[in-house]
């Protein structure tokens, strides 16, 4: 059985103004324990919205989600999240504060969640900032606080949306390694939302590929089968399957524009 | 901007207030009723050594500090309950929304009636005054907290209780403390006020005798010495901020 089932989820957003916009519609997916799965899609396709759901955040608006084979409840210590902004730092705690946080929350004595924490600090590269605050650290260095935050808490399954968006494309190929190193020691099972194929190529066992919104769901999934000297951009394996998973989301990229356009031309006319 | 010339502006700025009061009162409108700085000085070291001047500022400050403080520790909980439960919002926004309008100076004559002219009445005008806005700010604070913050704390194994103590409440008390230094501002505002209706001492007092016997210099000594306190209390309170919660204040 797979870790987490989707089947045949959907989730409708209510708006301000009562009507509803349907943001994704039949979404059915297994992964498996020990994967590293990534979502790719266009900008507003619902990829957010999916993992806000699995991390329990959102309910569902039809159909299930399980882990191990139970309905989901929630939010849970055994899904950690790393989120797309940094808004989800706490600023009036430093950076060891903030990657403790979770163990502080579950009582662990201060001694060794200090430890565990420093060691995620300095896993992720961050050595010797322990005492600095959110305020006074890059956006690379808070994202880095915010994974060190998840690992630091020892969840079975990581949920991360677009972790590197934000960084320099030097510290993402760092940070993508390290990532991939950790999740393959540690066996962690993994749901990562990113846009930019290339990342998923290198970082996944499978790949997701999801329609464009509104009422989205997943187009096709590409297994990626190539090894670690593989997963470079210049491999002629790690080519054909960019080329197989751009041939998907191409026309998907050309209807969402299609559709912001439209969308923008009925405003339009409705204001006028 | 070096820290000694910002500090060297701000005393420039300063002093050239009194400069322009200075020939203001003696060139522009010479006239016994707008007494120039150093006959106000002069008069205020004569009311400071005879123990007028602190006696009188003394009954001020201590009904400002029991009302604010008051107002405070009842206004806090209030804003953290409106903020954090709609049903609190729902039940208690009709006071707040409607009392928020009626300002602490037009309670004046219901306070003297309802607690006579002794303190009880001032310190119930500076809760008035007080409660208010820090309710409003706070519950403001708690709206504002990041959605995401708390669903991180969630995922992370936080309780609610522990949310509403290790998250909710440190991110709110940036908005708390400014709350709190506006209402320090009302409350110097109100307190002289309701001096000037009905008290037996304080600053307000002092000016409303000091009229009635025409002695403008003493006037003037009350207002400035309002100024200054005013000014100093507002910067002791941005100081503790600094002091005790500068980590806070990053909104982030
Ligand atoms: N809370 C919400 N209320 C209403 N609409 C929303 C909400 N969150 C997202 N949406 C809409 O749902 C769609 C998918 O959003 P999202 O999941 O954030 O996309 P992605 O992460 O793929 O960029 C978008 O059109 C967005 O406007
Ligand atoms: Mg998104």
């Amino acid at each position: 059985m797979a870790l987490v089932q989707l089947a045949q989820v959907s989730k409708v957003y209510r708006s301000l103004k009562g009507s509803d916009y349907v943001a994704v519609r039949d979404f059915s997916l297994d992964i498996e324990a020990g994967e590293f799965f990534c979502l790719l899609g266009t900008s507003g396709c619902g990829k957010t919205t999916v993992l806000n759901m699995v991390a329990g955040f959102e309910p569902v608006s039809a159909g299930q989600i399980r882990i191990s084979g139970h309905p989901i409840a929630g939010p849970a210590a055994d899904r950690g999240v790393v989120f797309q902004g940094d808004d989800s730092l706490y600023g009036w705690l430093s950076a060891l504060g903030n990657v403790e946080f979770g163990l502080r929350m579950r009582g662990i004595p201060r001694a060794e969640r200090e430890k565990k924490a420093r060691h995620y600090l300095e896993l992720v590269g961050l050595r010797g900032q322990d005492h600095k605050h959110p305020a006074e650290l890059s956006g690379g260095m808070k994202q880095r606080i915010q994974i060190a935050r998840v690992l630091a808490n020892e969840p079975d399954m990581l949920l991360m949306d677009e972790p590197f968006a934000a960084l320099d494309a030097h510290t993402r190929a760092d940070m993508q390694r390290e990532l991939k190193r950790i999740c393959s020691a540690t066996g962690k099972t993994v749901l990562f939302i990113t846009h930019d194929i290339d990342e998923a190529i290198i970082l996944a066992d499978r790949i997701g590929v999801m329609h464009a919104g509104p009422a989205s769901k997943l187009k096709g999934i590409v297994k990626v089968d190539l090894s670690e000297a593989e997963r470079e951009r210049t491999h002629d394996r790690f080519v054909a399957v960019y080329r197989q998973v751009h041939e998907m989301i191409r026309d998907e990229v050309a209807i969402s524009l299609e559709r912001t356009r439209d969308g923008a031309a009925n405003s339009r006319k409705r204001s006028h | 901007m070096s820290r000694l010339r910002s500090v060297g502006l701000y005393v420039a700025g300063f002093a050239s207030l009194f400069v322009i009061w200075h020939v203001a009162s003696t060139w522009i409108i010479p006239s016994v009723l707008f007494p120039p700085p150093w006959k106000v000085l002069l008069k205020g070291i004569e009311l400071a050594e005879d123990g007028t001047l602190w006696e009188q500022a003394s009954a001020s400050l201590a009904r400002i500090a029991t009302g604010f403080v008051g107002g405070s520790l009842i206004g806090i909980p209030i804003g953290l309950a409106i903020g954090s439960f709609p049903i609190v919002r729902r039940l208690l926004e009709p006071y707040t929304e409607f009392l928020r309008f009626i300002p602490a100076t037009a309670m004046i004559t219901v306070a003297v009636i309802w607690f006579g002219i002794g303190e009880s009445s001032k310190i119930f005008l500076i809760i008035y005054t007080t409660v208010f806005i820090v309710i409003i700010n706070t519950a403001a604070g708690v709206n504002a907290v990041a959605p995401n913050k708390i669903r991180a704390a969630r995922s992370l194994g936080a309780g609610p209780f522990q949310i509403f103590f290790f998250v909710a409440l440190p991110a709110t008390v940036p908005y708390i403390l400014t709350g709190m230094r506006l209402a320090m501002a009302n409350s110097f505002v109100t307190i002289i006020a309701a001096e000037l209706v009905a008290a037996n001492n304080g600053l307000g007092r002092m000016i409303w005798d000091s009229r009635m016997y025409m002695l403008v210099d003493q006037i003037f000594v009350a207002l400035v010495v309002l100024g200054f306190l005013g000014f100093t209390a507002d910067r002791l309170f941005r100081w503790g901020i600094y002091a005790f919660a500068g980590r806070f204040s990053p909104v982030t």
